[in-house]
């Protein structure tokens, strides 16, 4: 599903490069739930707008879904980030101007969607996160949890192919963050393929497998016994 | 997606009011000054005759010689020896002279008081020449040139003044002491600017009241109420004198089909003014010209110069509202940059984030432009202030108006909009994502 192979982001300015990945594998398969993690300043985060075609790379080969998008176009990768990815960010970044109907439909807006299945879409993915009688409230008026409930829809109104999220509990308090776990767990077991980038290790013990990322790297806990305890590393995907 | 975007704007512009407020003030006042000055001076720098400017000629020839003419240039019009060898020449389609008259009408034979008039002595080729529209009845024939009939074509308006809305064709007025038969009633009829008649005119005066033949103006020796220019001795103790002396006052206009027929006029003028100097009339080269009504515009400088001004300080005050709006839209497009990192993750292309922010700008300039256009109608009323009156009650508000301030009010906003709507749409959605 998600294949990186030698694959590198360096940020150059007049006196300095700074290399964000550097010689970065990893390769996802379909139906995966993978947790990423990694201290501050690691490359977690840009590892994920990579992989979701919001920011390119500087070098190596990057295959989603089968398709090499290093080459692509932003059309084309906007595309591709429409119609086969969705995003929970820790912000949950709902615009806050639309109501929660008006937030899921974003995406299927910009796939063409008729208006008729774009409210089935959005009334389906509602019913799922538990919201269908929020539907016209703004987000300003809901729980940080009920927010990323409805990022949670946001993403799945789309039927993506790949989910990624970046620190989805980061902003809920303990009971918030448990039900969205279970709710992104209640997804993996319906099919889809996951990736949550995450500080806490009590969440990315809930994934099915850890990709640790140190100074843009990816490594290998499997050879530091520090890690034995949380969780073993896939030594097929390591 | 087109909807959509507009019900995005429409939001997007609900949700700051003061912003949208100044932006859409900027486009108004400088639409509409724009609109107001540009008003007039399309009203004074239009094509006065559309259909046959470019087959309308003036011949000018050299009849004052090197030292005395206008900067090489020959005299706006004719003294009459030379107008009068034209006219016999005959050699284009329709030809007339004219000069302007002013004399007292007696609707009514001697029953009814004078009342001052002013109209122009011309051939009986002036009417289809210059397309003059009729009410009632229609211009005279060559044979009443020929016998100085003693015919009169009345305006529409000085018709209205002596006898109602009727139609007088028939009825006899005297003019300056004679009787005439009215033979036509012209429409309102007044091209602006009076491109025929440059030389007595300023281009902007009122309508005309009546034509009269020029052959019978002559044989009854009415003197031109317009302008004369004299070069070299002037013999003024009789009107033989006067015709035989050196002031120009007629002014003659030719109707040529065809750029041959044009070429062929020249070479008629060229080696008439050579006849002339072969004749000792003329010490000089042929010197002469023959403009066609565009041409005679331009030379004449007929856009008056406070127009020229106007325009162009308008247009500034405008230019400055639109960098004034580029800086707002900026500043109101950049607050949204989270927004924008949102809608790219979600699926937003550069082009589709740049479509909605130009339709965004192009609502505020749809507003600009219905404010502009109220502006207008105010402005374009009290447009006198700025110009002289006649000048100022050319200025009108009509169909192309309404379109043409509408069309620039938006345009100009997307003019102005597309810096800011690229800036948007450049947002790099992970930097957005990451700093939030």
């Amino acid at each position: 599903m998600l294949k990186m192979t030698h694959l590198s982001k360096v940020y150059r300015t007049e006196v300095v490069e700074t290399y964000a990945l550097r010689d970065f594998n990893i390769d996802v398969k379909e139906g995966e739930f993978v947790a990423v993690t990694g201290p501050s300043g690691s490359g977690k985060t840009t590892f994920l707008t990579i992989a979701g075609l919001l920011e390119t790379f500087s070098g190596g080969e990057y295959h989603l879904d089968g398709i090499e998008v290093s080459n692509l176009n932003d059309n084309a990768r906007s595309k591709i980030r429409n119609e086969k990815i969705g995003f929970i960010f820790q912000a949950f970044n709902l615009i806050p101007d639309l109501n929660v109907f008006d937030n899921i439909e974003v995406p299927l807006r910009y796939r063409g969607m008729k208006a008729a299945e774009r409210k089935q879409r959005i009334m389906d993915s509602l019913e799922r996160v538990g919201l269908a009688s929020r539907a016209k409230h703004y987000p300003a008026e809901l729980s940080g949890g009920q927010q990323q409930r409805v990022a949670i829809a946001r993403a799945l109104a789309g039927s993506p192919r790949l989910l990624l999220a970046d620190e989805p509990t980061g902003n809920l308090d303990t009971q918030m963050a448990r039900s969205v776990l279970e709710l992104l767990e209640d997804i993996h077991r319906e099919g889809a393929t996951i990736v949550m980038v995450t500080h806490d290790p009590e969440l990315a013990a809930r994934a099915q497998r850890n990709v640790h990322i140190i100074d843009g790297q990816v490594v290998d806990l499997s050879e530091d016994p520090r890690f034995h305890t949380v969780h073993a590393v896939d030594e097929a995907h390591g | 997606m087109f909807a959509y975007y507009v019900q995005l704007g429409l939001r997007s512009l609900r949700r700051n009011p003061a912003l949208t407020a100044l932006m859409v003030m900027a486009i108004g006042f400088g639409v509409a000054a724009s609109m107001i000055t540009w008003s007039v001076f399309r009203a004074v720098s239009g094509d006065p005759i559309p259909d046959k400017s470019t087959q309308l000629f003036i011949p000018q020839i050299d009849g004052w010689g090197p030292q005395q003419n206008l900067k090489g240039e020959p005299p706006d019009a004719l003294n009459y020896a030379d107008a009068m060898a034209l006219m016999h020449a005959h050699r284009a389609v329709r030809q007339t002279l004219l000069y302007p008259v002013r004399l007292s009408v007696l609707p009514e034979g001697n029953r009814s008081l004078p009342v001052a008039a002013r109209g122009y002595a011309v051939y009986g080729d002036f009417f289809p020449m210059f397309e003059v529209p009729f009410l009632y009845g229609g211009g005279w024939n060559a044979a009443d040139d020929e016998s100085r009939g003693a015919v009169v074509v009345l305006g529409a308006e000085f018709n209205r003044k002596l006898f109602g809305d009727v139609d007088s064709v028939g009825r006899e007025i005297t003019l300056g002491g004679h009787l005439y038969r009215i033979v036509g009633v012209t429409r309102q009829w007044n091209p602006t600017p009076r491109f025929f008649d440059l030389f007595s005119s300023s281009g902007f005066a009122d309508a005309m009241d009546f034509y009269l033949p020029f052959t019978r103006a002559l044989d009854l020796q009415i003197a031109s109420a317009g302008s004369n220019s004299c070069r070299g001795k002037l013999d003024l103790t009789g009107w033989d004198s006067w015709l035989q002396g050196n002031c120009v006052w007629v002014t003659p206009w030719v109707e040529l089909g065809s750029s041959a027929d044009v070429a062929r006029y020249r070479r008629f003028l060229e080696d008439y003014a050579a006849d002339q100097q072969r004749a000792g009339r003329f010490g000089w080269a042929p010197n002469v010209r023959l403009r066609n009504v565009a041409q005679w515009l331009d030379y004449q400088r007929v856009v008056p110069q406070e127009s020229r001004i106007s325009l162009m300080v308008s247009l500034g005050f405008f230019v400055i509202c639109l960098i004034n709006t580029t800086g707002l839209l900026l500043a109101k497009f950049m607050r949204r940059a989270g927004e924008i990192g949102v809608r790219r993750s979600l699926g937003a292309s550069r082009r589709e984030i740049y479509a909605q922010y130009l339709i965004e700008a192009a609502m505020v300039g749809l507003a600009g432009g219905v404010l502009g256009l109220v502006f207008t109608v105010l402005g374009v009323s009290g447009v006198g202030v700025l110009f002289r009156p006649q000048i100022a009650r050319l200025a009108h508000v009509d169909m192309s108006l309404v379109g043409l301030t509408m069309a620039v009010a938006i345009l100009a906003t997307l003019a102005a909009a597309f810096y800011p709507a690229w800036r948007a749409a450049q947002v790099q959605p992970a930097w957005q994502l990451k700093s939030n």
